[in-house]
């Protein structure tokens, strides 16, 4: 038992945050709900009763998964670049006027446009990055800044240049079929979108562990004096790391229109990159831990939905959740007395046991 | 250009400048405070709101002004102790720590508005209280200069008078001494028996404190009501603030100034034929680029500095 815990104590850490947060959600809704009983298994079953939700949280999770990504890179870096709802959405405009001013056939379409996308995303990341690279600007503030700027200008110039005039609400015009990403056979609403994530996850995954960069960046990461002395090129680790993530941003926010909208219709900041800032904490910017940390979120999401929909507790129950439990998951210290008293007691047993031989 | 000429150099925009100014120069103070220590805050987005939130449904619910200002400061304090706790005690990543809180902040405010005035906006429909006006007697006779100076809410006052405050706390006291020293070298000042984790948790109380004054303020003085995620950024934009200012307080008191004057420019050019969305990210881009050349001139000395010794 104790050997198991040592081995899993991370993972142990993270469910018990986890729980916590759960436990804290039960007690805020006897607290103020008429109907206890009912709200909980609104939060907590209905995104399982029915195949239709089980579809919508995948979709859901896609978005996540993709700024989940776009965070975990630059994280793993030690750069608290919290840009990617910024690339997200200047990626998503600029994909989007890309979509509605080009003609070509899907094959070439679709994929042209993700990458249009992707690039601006990137170059959302490369500002921060060069100015961190360069002159050690914070890039915490300048991609706060810059998820600001993105907004405003995206909204500039989908208003101004592209706005659909026959819609009654601020959208822009449609795109053309030939960019709509289709839906997965067998399923009723899933697009192919999260087999693009999924898809994403495992090269970021492949990145990180299995080539030379990723080790760089992971290197750079843990002690940046000890990169530079063992030969890496910091500055271009810390430019390539964000302009990866933004690119990645920039895709899951096309990803979104081309699947779902078919048009640009944020008229405020869809707040994935957030999220994308919770999973990669959850997922302890692991690649895939992070499309079950996503997975979690969006399961939140819906429940919290149908919460928000059908009962008198508001949606904002979830962000509560979400705030608690990384909250307790960056506190590095939380449950470590517990594993070094459980450590202390191994190694005395194995003292006991070996002390006879020697 | 000619409209926007004659507003800026009437005294109302003189006035706007320390209206804008103020939620921008208290949480900024609270960041350099922290940042002297060694110990950023950037969880004042988060530490404003919760203050701004709490102050308004205190005063709404006591109609007193005075229990509001206590419930409001306490509120950012405990801010910082959290931030604080979490940080020293349990070793989170401050940032990451920051960043949990400010989500909460952002969450938990609007769940609560929500109960309280069953709307996720804004508490327009609740009554609350507002810090009062203060007229100086005597400046306020003086043309040009009493129309900027006087008639401002008394927090933009106090905002002022806490760079004084502030120099004094960081100069003068036993216990601002022992935050530049622990912010200058930790290992230094907890060799010759300064408790580094106690002074540093001290300054982030202080700066909470700070916080909850900026976002008293944003409700109680710049409007008379909460709206959700009302600090848009401020809070960040008091992080660049306080890394111009130098984290020192008259740097900090420039820097605001001029974050201030941006501001008004932007909400003056606003009613002129620019698009609205150009106009808002005016200060965005401004935060960027002053804090992209204040890091080139910093880098800069270091490098001629390097090279002379």
């Amino acid at each position: 038992m104790d050997k198991f815990i040592l081995k899993y104590f991370n993972a142990i850490r993270i469910s018990i945050a986890i729980t916590i947060g759960v436990v804290i959600s039960f007690f805020l809704i006897f607290l103020i709900s008429k109907n206890p009983g009912a709200s909980l298994s609104y939060l907590f079953l209905s995104p399982f009763l029915s195949s239709i939700r089980m579809e919508n949280l995948i979709s859901a999770a896609s978005p996540i998964i993709f700024c989940g990504l776009a965070i975990a890179i630059p994280f793993q870096a030690r750069i608290f670049n919290v840009g990617a709802e910024g690339a997200l959405f200047i990626g998503s405009v600029t994909g989007v006027v890309f979509a509605i001013v080009t003609k070509m056939p899907p094959l070439i379409h679709i994929p042209l446009t993700l990458l249009v996308a992707g690039l601006a995303g990137g170059i959302w990341g490369l500002i921060p990055g060069f100015l961190k690279a360069k002159w050690n600007t914070s890039e915490l503030v300048v991609s706060l800044m810059m998820n600001y700027v993105a907004y405003f200008f995206g909204l500039y110039i989908i208003n101004y240049y592209f706005r659909d005039k026959a819609a009654g609400a601020l959208v822009s015009l449609k795109i053309s079929t030939s960019v709509w990403i289709p839906t997965l056979p067998f399923f009723s609403r899933t697009s192919w979108t999260i087999v693009i994530a999924l898809a994403f996850a495992f090269l970021v995954y492949f990145l990180l562990y299995h080539t030379t960069l990723g080790y760089e960046i992971r290197t750079t990461g843990f002690n940046q004096h000890f990169a530079k002395f063992g030969g890496i090129n910091v500055f271009k680790i810390i430019i390539l790391a964000q302009i990866i993530g933004g690119f990645i941003a920039g895709v899951g926010g096309m990803t979104e229109m081309m699947g779902i909208h078919h048009r640009f219709n944020w008229q405020i900041s869809p707040g994935y990159g957030w999220d994308g800032v919770v999973v990669a904490i959850i997922g302890r910017n692991h690649p895939i831990l992070i499309i079950f940390a996503s997975l979690f979120l969006a399961y939140l999401r819906i429940g919290g939905q149908y919460l928000n929909l059908m009962s008198d507790v508001p949606y904002e129950m979830v962000s509560v959740i979400q705030s608690v439990i990384i909250l307790l998951i960056t506190a590095e210290a939380f449950l470590v007395q517990w594993k070094e008293r459980i450590t202390v007691k191994e190694a005395e047993r194995k003292e006991i046991s070996h002390g006879t031989t020697s | 250009m000619g409209p926007l000429l004659d507003s800026i150099l009437s005294p109302e925009f003189g006035f706007a400048i320390f209206r804008v100014m103020t939620p921008i120069l208290f949480p900024a103070i609270g960041v350099a405070i922290s940042s002297l220590a060694g110990s950023i805050n950037i969880a004042m987005e988060g530490t404003m709101l919760i203050s701004a939130f709490t102050g308004v449904m205190v005063s709404y619910f006591t109609k007193n002004l005075y229990l509001a200002l206590l419930a409001g400061l306490l509120a950012g304090v405990i801010m910082g102790f959290l931030l604080g706790y979490f940080h020293l005690k349990l070793k989170a990543d401050i940032i990451l720590a920051a960043i949990a809180l400010n989500m909460f902040a952002s969450g938990s405010t609007i769940f609560m508005l929500f109960l309280i005035a069953k709307d996720k906006g804004t508490s327009i429909s609740l009554r609350s209280l507002v810090f009062p006006k203060v007229h100086l007697p005597l400046i306020k006779e003086i043309p040009i200069i009493g129309e900027i100076i006087s008639g401002h809410n008394i927090l933009t006052y106090v905002a002022i008078l806490s760079i004084i405050f502030v120099y004094f706390l960081i100069y003068k006291t036993p216990l601002g001494l022992r935050i530049r020293a622990v912010g200058q070298n930790p290992d230094a000042a907890e060799s010759v028996g300064v408790d580094v984790k106690r002074i540093k948790l001290y300054s982030l109380l202080i700066s909470g404190f700070f916080g909850a004054l900026g976002g008293l303020y944003l409700s109680m003085g710049y409007v008379s009501w909460f709206g959700r995620d009302m600090t848009a950024g401020r809070g960040f934009i008091a992080v660049a603030a306080s890394n111009l200012g130098g984290h020192l307080p008259l740097g900090v008191f420039i820097s605001s100034i001029f974050f201030g004057l941006i501001n008004a420019t932007a909400i003056y050019l606003a009613p002129l034929r620019v698009p609205s969305e150009f106009t808002q990210l005016i200060p965005y881009v401004t935060t960027i680029i002053a804090l992209t050349l204040y890091s080139i001139r910093v880098s800069r000395k270091k490098k001629t500095s390097k090279s002379e010794v």
